[in-house]
């Protein structure tokens, strides 16, 4: 599974990077690293991009970046944060 | 919307330190983006840099200076960066301040409320520089999330000192610069990050042969930069030593060796990089969890507030609703300071005639002085300021506020679509105060392609210059009945329309771009959505008025002033019966035809290239000499001078069109060619709105001309 399939209000585990180069150095120092909690908070209106949760701070990502952050949910039925 | 002298013309590329006077340490403001750095950087100066909400705000670094201890210190405001590996070029601006620069002492500016990503940067700092103070600034900001922070846990860990600050508030300034002063005298002797074994092995294996060759900059911080092996940063290194690393055939064969070694481990280029960071981020943890009490939970008010403002439904509207009503706002608003003004310069000329007559000034002198330089002065002023006035500080507060950012993810969808990335919505609302301070705004975009598509068509939208000409043009001839409530809504609605096509146009023209001369795929995008913060009003109205406000206006008179001049000498002179005027607008006349406007229409705008403000003022200058001289009090006076010399509604829409898409003023034109580097650049800057206008004009008026005919 990867972030980009995380449904808006759901929280998950970031597992591997498959990014590359520079984008994978922005998104590391951005704290999208390993074990690093992630929840997706909200949609843009086109749906793409959307909003994440991750280390306290609020980061935009397109699908093309969100797809290459692999995420796993030790427990499914803790990843509801909101509403 | 950073509307200065150094974001709108010169010096916007220092990448050292201007000359300061010998013996006065200079300080770097360093730290991620969006974290107060500027706020703090006004507190202590004393000075106005442009403060937001929004990351990427500042793109070139400030300078200014600040006194205590009995000392004066010169204080450096850098771009904000998440990491000294560069993504865009403000974030290099920044990263080679920091390292190459020599100033004697980096303050770095914290978030209190998220501490943990912000220390990933200092511990990479610290590497390369021990003069290092950490001010953990938003602590007010903080206190109010429940969140804890044991600053002397952090400064004895980090091995630097830690000073909380709420700069907005003014709090912890005072120990700030104290503490500067400390490090001055002496240099603490900081943390330096330990990586896991294998790489600790591999850096003392280079180490030594690195010590022999430079002592420039820490062997360690080499070391690793070299395992690292990010080609950007190792070229600025390089040439800031002036010694080729990666060519010394000693240190590469241990190099070689080391990272042989760290392959036999199950090391790659790609794995090395990542456990680089990641033990970083590992120590920026332990420090966090020590030190930090941070309670789970996000604030739900804010995440509501976004769902709204960014929401499927709500999301656009609600952005067009604003934009309505910041321009609803700002026509009501300036209509009666706007004709009050204008009839009280107005007044002013007989006096004025009186006084130059007092001095025994020539008759021609005074006929230049007043009709000619004083009457474009008093239209500027009247037309320009009352709008400038209202729309700035609105436009701040809604930047203040955090809004920006919002609009950056809202139009990332169709701004990636046209193969542009979302970022160009934040240089486009800078735009919005003036097209030079948007182009060079356009730092904060990564891909090279992307940020210069974003400058190329930056001019699409329309600047505080072209705005009170524009409105001007609605109320006179879209707008029926008098200067009231609905009509004011109206007008602000066609305006909206206006700037809808401006910003279909930057989309199209995007997407030409990436089609054609500037072809290639979206790139990454990475945006930071800053919490909503109270914006501070009082500050706002002072800021915008003073630095932005008057500054444009400033700008404007300097450049009205010759031009009105110039126009008075044309419509004076006269060569073979005919004015000078008279002459240029003839031959400008068959081709202004064509595309609705008319010879003196065409003229005003080419010599309102220095200033867009002086397009409409210079083009009633030339209406009123040649023949029908009409008082002007107000908007329907000049409405029936506009008729007396042949405007139409076709005229005036044409006109409005233009205005919207013609060539960039020379201001910005001149921040194309620094940003770009490039006259071929430029030349495609001026010619792509310039043809993309008189092509929807001569679409125009060719089908209302064929429509009359039936």
């Amino acid at each position: 599974m990867n972030l980009h399939n995380l449904p808006p209000g759901s929280s998950a585990y970031i597992s591997r990077l498959n990014a590359r180069d520079s984008i994978r150095r922005r998104l590391l120092d951005m704290g999208f690293t390993q074990g690093t909690k992630v929840t997706c908070l909200y949609a843009s209106p086109a749906g793409d991009p959307k909003a994440y949760a991750v280390f306290g701070t609020v980061i935009a990502l397109r699908s093309e970046e969100a797809s290459q952050i692999e995420i796993f949910q030790p427990h499914a039925e803790e990843g509801c944060l909101w509403d | 919307m950073g509307l200065t002298r150094k974001s709108t013309g010169k010096d916007t590329t220092p990448a050292e330190i201007n000359s300061t006077p010998k013996n006065q340490p200079v300080i770097a403001l360093a730290g991620n983006p969006n974290v107060g750095k500027s706020t703090v950087f006004n507190a202590l100066t004393g000075m106005h840099q442009h403060t937001g909400n929004w990351t990427g705000k500042t793109v070139g670094n400030a300078q200014g200076t600040f006194a205590a201890n009995q000392k004066t210190y010169t204080l450096v405001d850098i771009p904000g960066t998440y990491s000294l590996i560069a993504h865009s070029e403000e974030e290099k601006i920044a990263r080679n301040f920091i390292c190459f620069s020599g100033c004697d002492a980096t303050v770095i500016v914290c978030d209190a409320t998220c501490l943990k990503r912000n220390l990933n940067f200092v511990l990479q700092t610290l590497e390369v520089t021990s003069r290092v103070i950490l001010c953990v600034n938003l602590i007010d900001e903080a206190a109010r999330k429940h969140i804890r922070i044991n600053c002397q846990k952090l400064s004895a860990a980090l091995g630097i000192p830690v000073i909380p600050t709420a700069a907005r508030q003014g709090k912890g300034l005072q120990e700030l610069t104290e503490t500067i002063d400390e490090v001055l005298q002496k240099a603490p002797t900081p943390l330096q990050v330990r990586y896991r074994p294998e790489i600790e092995e591999a850096i003392s294996a280079i180490e030594p042969t690195i010590a022999t060759i430079t002592g420039r900059l820490p062997s360690r911080f080499l070391s690793v930069r070299l395992l690292d092996g990010n080609p950007d940063f190792l070229e600025d290194i390089e040439s800031f030593l002036g010694t080729p690393l990666t060519r010394d055939e000693r240190l590469d064969e241990k190099l070689t060796e080391a990272k042989t070694t760290l392959s036999q481990k199950g090391y790659d280029t790609t794995s090395l990089r990542d456990t680089l960071v990641s033990d970083l981020f590992k120590t920026a943890d332990k420090l966090t969890k020590e030190a930090v009490n941070t309670p789970s939970g996000y604030n739900n008010r804010q995440i509501r507030a976004d769902k709204f403002l960014t929401g499927k439904a709500t999301g656009i509207p609600v952005m067009l609703l604003l934009l309505l009503f910041v321009l609803w706002l700002t026509i009501f608003g300036a209509n009666y300071p706007s004709q009050w003004l204008s009839s009280c310069l107005f007044s002013l000329e007989e006096p004025l005639f009186h006084l130059l007559g007092l001095l025994h000034l020539p008759l021609w002198m005074q006929n230049a002085l007043v009709l000619g330089v004083y009457r474009v002065l008093a239209w500027v002023v009247s037309v320009m300021l009352p709008p400038m006035a209202i729309f700035f500080p609105l436009f701040t507060l809604l930047e203040d506020a955090g809004y920006l950012p919002r609009v950056a993810f809202n139009l990332d969808h169709p701004l990636k679509k046209c193969c542009a990335c979302g970022k160009q919505a934040l240089t486009m609302c800078m735009g919005f105060g003036c097209n030079a301070a948007g182009v060079i705004g356009c730092r904060i975009i990564d891909s090279p392609r992307e940020r210069l598509i974003a400058i190329l068509t930056n001019n699409f939208v329309p600047c505080n210059g072209r705005f009170p000409t524009l409105i001007a043009i609605i109320t006179m001839f879209f707008i029926t009945g008098s200067a009231g409530f609905f009509s004011s809504i109206g007008a602000a609605a066609l305006l909206t329309l206006l700037i809808l096509l401006g910003i279909v146009m930057t989309l199209l023209a995007s997407k030409f771009l990436s089609k054609t001369v500037l072809k290639g795929i979206p790139s990454s995008f990475t945006l930071e959505l800053p919490p909503y913060r109270r914006p501070q009003i009082g500050r706002i109205l002072i800021r915008s008025v003073f630095d932005r406000t008057l500054f444009v206006l400033g700008r404007a008179i300097t450049v009205a002033a010759p031009a009105g001049l110039v126009i008075y000498a044309m419509s004076n002179l006269t060569v073979g019966g005919a004015t000078l005027l008279a002459h240029a607008a003839g031959f400008l006349d068959p081709f202004a035809r064509l595309i609705g406007l008319d010879g003196v229409l065409l003229m005003a705008f080419i010599l309102g290239f220095p200033a867009n403000e002086i397009v409409m003022p210079i083009a009633i200058m030339a209406y009123m000499s040649s023949g029908t001289l009409t008082e002007f009090e107000n908007l329907s006076a000049l409405k029936t001078l506009l008729l007396d010399n042949g405007w139409t509604p076709l005229t005036a829409a044409c006109t409005m069109i233009f205005s919207l898409l013609h060539f960039p003023c020379s201001t910005t034109l001149i921040s194309i060619k620094k940003e770009t580097g490039s006259w071929r650049w430029t030349l495609v800057a001026f010619l792509l709105p310039t043809a993309c206008g008189a092509f929807l004009c001569f679409l125009l008026t060719t089908a209302v001309r064929l429509l009359s005919l039936f």
